[in-house]
């Protein structure tokens, strides 16, 4: 038996996907390059895929859409792109809470000369809206921001940044991580000031390997990988179809689901945090109660680790995952909760849940009655016995 | 997810010993909530023996692991016995522990030090280290110069990254790993001095007939060395191994292997 209660590392592909995708991993294997009939179905497919993705997107045109092999190069692309073209800016704002995938390339970018100024989040996640503005300057090439933190779930208003980004610096592009938004929020991107904006496929049940990336039409960077002609010159080597027409399908449904996404697994979501909150006397949420996305929560629990609650959880069948120090292989905790200024009784055990239109009530069910026992097991061995009972007293 | 031993498993699934015990003799602790995992430990004494022991952990399923296995390590021991404990003896009982988790072992260790200082104050003798400070190298995870030299001496470390997954130290903001790379080039372990000759060839021919003759005689096979020259070593694979398809692999997988590494890491290995 497997709970899994883990969507924001990725997903379960949808077996509508899947079907969707086999023909051209079985006998629609025609490069849609070639000059002959047979290629001609796997171009259309590409072409349809195209389309579906405008419109998750919300974007105006087909042309303003790039397949990519997965979020991360996507974030490059936009990333290294946007700075090529403006080679004489050398400022860049992001927030200390991006992904691993974005910070690590702008601390690579830092050594490279690049003047990178990190905005930091209040206690409940959120941005500092005010700092941001105070750090837009003529020389800032570019400004990114994800749409929902991947920890915490907690939103960015990215539809207003971009508004603030374009009145102080008309010039300053704005390139925004999509990854953990996607099939969560509706984009609608082309009512923004939004330049930019990456997506992973298996965030929104398509497979692992397939991403994409937005690019308004108006803004011209280069390609990150350069060779052939496909995507229009901006992303070299032979189309993945299989994988395109897989994450085509998927936005579509992701975009069918948005409602049930909204209302159900919110419901769920809320179900189990209240109850978990409810139920163990050391737990406190880690985030804005109401600026969230539908399927995120993230829960402390005192003098605990995390990374032993996880395992415990695991022996359950029940899947999530930590910010704790040791489950990363890192020595440290999460840099978002960090940045939230979480306390240290409660920063190493942290566990997020994040569900899926596959969670069930049986399974928030089974998870809320199997949790509390887990951690009394874990509280039982710490060595703040004094600390927790006085939680325990004061609740 | 981490490749845990059963062992390990066992002992975070059912931990031994758990809790406090109120007259406790001696208590040692190490780590703590800030840097993520911490233990207290506690020793019951009768006569100079450990009746008892009891742990409590605030850490994860190796650091669990790693305190519970020690109590049941140093139960029914004299002080005298369990002073020669190491970090090393902690991960071997638990049937290794992943490199990255091996500060879990640390961590078990020192807090029997602590113990073990409290009861023998000035008297305490630590391992045979060469005078080497109590000056604190990483701030991050607050580690002292005398901890790194003692994770290199106990467990024959050679390179930073092994540091920082015994001690934590650099693990942090990194700052100190100048400052530990120093420390490392003076006490890491001393390469073999080199053979002599005469030396070199008794110590293959021990190894071959000790360590490698027998597992080939497993398998109904057997070697005879014939020759050495220099850096290379002729021998002949005999019995089921001369007719194998694979005893080149045997050859070279093994029996080269073995020789590296029980005599010198240049060895080269020809079959006559």
């Amino acid at each position: 038996m497997v709970i899994y209660l883990d969507n924001n590392a990725t997903t379960k592909v949808d077996k509508r996907v899947l079907d969707e995708m086999l023909p051209y991993l079985e006998d629609e294997y025609a490069n849609p390059s070639s000059m002959y009939q047979f290629s001609v179905k796997s171009s259309k497919a590409i072409a349809q895929a195209r389309a579906q993705m405008k419109d998750f997107f919300g974007a105006k045109s087909e042309r303003e859409v790039i397949f990519t092999s997965c979020g991360s190069e996507s974030a490059n692309m936009a990333i290294k792109g946007v700075l090529a073209a403006n080679k004489n800016k050398r400022h860049i704002i992001t927030t200390k809470v991006e992904h691993a995938c974005v910070l690590n390339l702008y601390q690579t970018l830092e050594k490279q000369g690049y003047e990178v100024d990190y905005i930091g989040v209040n206690s409940s996640g959120e941005l500092d809206i005010e700092e941001l503005k105070e750090k837009i300057k003529p020389d800032t090439a570019l400004v990114s921001i994800m749409w929902a933190n991947n920890e915490t779930g907690v939103i960015f208003p990215v539809k207003e940044i971009a508004d603030i980004i374009k009145s102080k610096n008309p010039e300053t592009k704005f390139f925004v991580d999509g990854v953990q938004a996607s099939g969560k929020l509706d984009f609608d991107l082309k009512s923004t000031n939004i330049d930019l904006l990456g997506v992973s496929g298996h965030k929104f049940h398509a497979p692992k390997g397939i991403g994409a990336l937005y690019v308004k039409s108006d803004v011209i960077i280069p390609p990150l990988i350069v060779g052939g002609h496909q995507e229009r010159g901006m992303r070299a080597g032979t189309e993945n179809v299989p994988y395109i027409v897989g994450l085509g399908v998927a936005a579509t449904l992701a975009q069918d689901a948005l409602k049930y996404e909204l209302t159900e697994i919110k419901r769920l979501r809320d179900k189990l945090e209240t109850g978990i909150l409810k139920r163990v006397f050391n737990a406190r949420l880690n985030s804005s109660i109401s600026n969230r996305v539908p399927n995120t929560s993230n829960i402390g629990f005192e003098y605990i680790e995390g990374e032993l609650i996880l395992l415990h959880l695991s022996d359950l069948g029940i899947c999530a995952s930590s910010g704790s120090a040791c489950t990363s292989g890192s020595l440290e905790p999460s840099h978002v909760l960090r940045a939230m200024g979480v306390p240290f009784t409660a920063l190493h055990g942290s566990i997020r849940f994040s569900l899926s239109r596959y969670t069930t009530e049986e399974e928030i069910d089974y998870t809320l009655d199997k949790l509390p026992g887990v951690i009394d097991k874990i509280v039982n061995l710490s060595p703040y016995q004094d600390e927790l009972n006085h939680l325990r007293n004061s609740k | 997810m981490w490749d845990y031993s059963d062992k390990v498993m066992d002992h975070y699934r059912n931990p031994r010993n758990v809790g406090k015990i109120d007259d406790a003799d001696l208590i040692g602790e190490a780590g703590s909530l800030a840097c993520g995992d911490s233990l207290k430990l506690f020793i019951k004494l009768k006569d100079g023996i450990i009746v008892d022991a009891k742990f409590q952990t605030f850490g994860c399923g190796s650091a669990v692991a790693s305190s519970s296995i020690l109590t049941e390590m140093i139960i029914g021991k004299s002080l005298d016995e369990v002073k020669n404990i190491t970090n090393k003896d902690i991960a071997d009982q638990l049937g290794g522990l992943p490199p990255e988790k091996m500060h879990c072992s640390v961590m078990g260790h020192e807090a029997l030090e602590d113990a073990l200082k409290k009861y023998y104050g000035d008297d305490y003798v630590e391992l045979n280290i060469p005078e080497v400070s109590d000056n604190v190298i990483c701030t991050c995870f607050n580690v002292t110069e005398h901890q790194i030299v003692e994770a290199i001496e106990v467990n024959g470390l050679t390179t930073v990254d092994e540091i920082t997954n015994y001690t934590k130290a650099g693990g942090a903001c990194g700052r100190c790993k100048g400052a530990i790379k120093k420390i490392l080039e003076k006490h890491a372990p001393k390469k073999e001095t080199k053979l002599s000759a005469a030396q070199m060839i008794l110590k293959i021919n021990k190894v071959i007939e000790t360590v490698i003759a027998p597992e080939l005689q497993k398998d109904g096979g057997d070697i005879e060395l014939v020759d050495i020259e220099d850096n290379k070593v002729f021998v002949k694979l005999q019995g089921r191994c001369s007719s194998c398809k694979n005893s080149i692999l045997t050859l070279k997988s093994f029996v080269e292997t073995t020789l590296q590494d029980k005599v010198s890491q240049d060895i080269e290995v020809v079959q006559v």
